[in-house]
């Protein structure tokens, strides 16, 4: 089966990122988790995302569009990227999402991916 | 129907309906699948046995005309190739001895329904469901909420683990402890949502828990755990005849007349948990044993031995600390004459947890009437009466 993990981060986490003292070990901690997963065999697709104040969301009503800045949910930890992996079960995909860096302090979703619709 | 066929058709779907629906539904995964396909299969047997005869392995008949149910209903080519090699292995299944294909397949049902991925409060239902095969309305009447709402609750749930893929497996060691840990929760949260709708007449689950607490166990006889977990509940099942009296009055455990008591409960719980101390590894449901062991002694020596609960209760919450937990040690701290202590570490709960507890106001009540504060203890009490349901329990809150 195919299992997409979403990386939620704390605005903490994203900070990371840019922060001079901590950016080293932020990307050499996500580096080392998805060169793991690669050596596996098991990503089939997948990105990181810029972080959430670059996020645009756009929603129609009564057909009338109405864009917004932010993403669409106003939570605590955000979507910081997402991976498509191929586990034999939700099990094993949560071993994975457990060694993801952001599952500490942050947290993943691990949601099994729709089988290809079948030709029409 | 003659009443052989009925009889054992009845036999078999109280013995084997979790046997049944763990075999079918290991290898897809679709547990509504798979009980549907039994529901039919059994459907069948009360037609074609009372004509042809009990067949010599019923079970083994069922399992077949079940397989057969779900091959009919693959309609995927993919999922039809899978069928067929059910059907291949269906000789060699109905050759094997009933002992090297069904524990196993039990064993794996029971860790699906208690996985971690499972909302907790459906995992007790999903149990009660796929093992017992107890209807949605049953259960729903003993956990007190609609048919309707716990019907749904149990087909999201086995949706949930036919699509997102849990596994059917044993969990490995590392997991283990923590996992059966979940199993054995589960299985005692059966017993209580018995044990609190059992004043209101039917919907108790007690004896259904007990089975399950009984399966576990031989399931896993080296365990001591699953011991643990059974002694805690033959236990408790052992003061049932001394917990009313000839009125329908609740009466607490201080109160009870130990004479009234269950032996023959009392001894196998011993037994259990004197084998489960054996191995000398710590655990929440023995050390919970442990505790109803020290009460039952009552009825030898005529006192309860505080400093024992006490210790007892100062290594359960050290070792696995839970509400409950928290809340009976500070009933045991009162019954010990140390109502002030047990008033503080009441007052230290997070109050969003307890602010709806039953327990945590009796007991809360309890600490402040030893206190003499009458007037708090009063208020302490309509908060506990707000939140019970069992009349003889308001009863009881009521005179205290």
């Amino acid at each position: 089966m195919q299992y997409a993990l979403f990386f939620a981060e704390t605005p903490a986490q994203f900070a990371e990122r840019t922060d001079p003292a901590k950016s080293p070990a932020y990307w050499g901690a996500w580096t080392a988790f998805i060169g793991a997963m690669r050596e596996a065999g098991v990503i089939r697709n997948g990105d990181g995302l810029q972080a959430p104040h670059t996020a645009t969301t756009v929603r129609l009503a009564d057909g009338k569009r109405i864009v917004q800045d932010g993403p669409f949910a106003d939570a605590k930890e955000q979507l910081g990227g997402y991976l498509v992996i191929e586990a034999d079960t939700l099990d094993a995909a949560l071993d994975w999402a457990a060694k993801a860096p952001c599952a500490a302090g942050g947290a993943v979703e691990v949601r099994p991916v729709l089988p290809p619709m079948p030709p029409q | 129907m003659s009443d052989a066929a009925s009889r054992a058709a009845e036999a078999a779907a109280r013995a084997s309906y979790g046997r049944l629906v763990a075999l079918l539904a290991a290898r897809g995964r679709d547990i509504a699948a798979a009980e549907d396909a039994l529901h039919d299969a059994f459907a069948a047997a009360l037609r074609v046995w009372p004509a042809r005869g009990v067949p010599e392995k019923p079970e083994a008949w069922l399992l077949i005309a079940a397989r057969r149910e779900l091959g009919h209903r693959a309609r995927a080519g993919a999922v039809r190739a899978a069928a067929a090699a059910h059907v291949e292995m269906l000789h060699a299944e109905l050759h094997a001895r009933e002992s090297d294909i069904y524990p196993d397949a039990r064993l794996k049902l029971l860790f699906v329904c208690a996985h971690p991925a499972i909302d907790p409060a459906v995992r007790t239902p999903l149990m009660l469901q796929t093992v017992l095969g107890l209807d949605a309305e049953r259960i729903a009447a003993a956990f007190l909420v609609e048919p309707a709402a716990m019907a749904q609750r149990l087909v999201r749930a086995k949706a949930k683990i036919r699509d997102a893929g849990l596994a059917f497996e044993i969990p490995d060691p590392a997991s283990w402890p923590e996992r059966l840990n979940d199993v054995l929760a589960a299985v005692y949260a059966a017993y209580t949502a018995g044990w609190d709708a059992r004043a209101d007449g039917g919907g108790a689950l007690t004896e259904e828990a007990i089975f399950l607490a009984r399966l576990v166990h031989d399931l896993l006889p080296e365990d001591p755990e699953p011991k643990g977990l059974l002694a805690l509940l033959l236990y408790c099942e052992a003061r049932t005849p001394a917990r009313r009296d000839a009125a329908g009055r609740f009466i607490p455990l201080s109160r009870q007349d130990p004479l009234l008591w269950r032996r023959d409960d009392i001894i196998e719980a011993e037994t259990l948990l004197t084998v489960a101390a054996r191995k000398g590894v710590f655990g929440r449901f023995q050390c919970e044993a442990a505790i109803q062991s020290v009460h039952c002694q009552r009825a030898l020596t005529g006192v309860t031995d505080w400093s024992a609960v006490l210790a007892l209760y100062d290594l359960l919450a050290a070792r696995a600390p839970s509400l409950g937990g928290a809340i009976a040690q500070a009933a045991a701290l009162i019954e010990a004459g140390r109502a002030a202590e047990a008033l503080q570490a009441l007052d230290a709960l997070p109050p969003a947890r307890v602010a709806r507890h039953q327990p945590f106001w009796v007991v809360r009540a309890a600490a402040l009437r030893a206190l003499g504060d009458h007037a708090a203890a009063r208020e302490a009490t309509e908060h506990a009466l707000a939140l019970t349901t069992d009349p003889a329990v308001r009863v009881f809150l009521n005179s205290a």
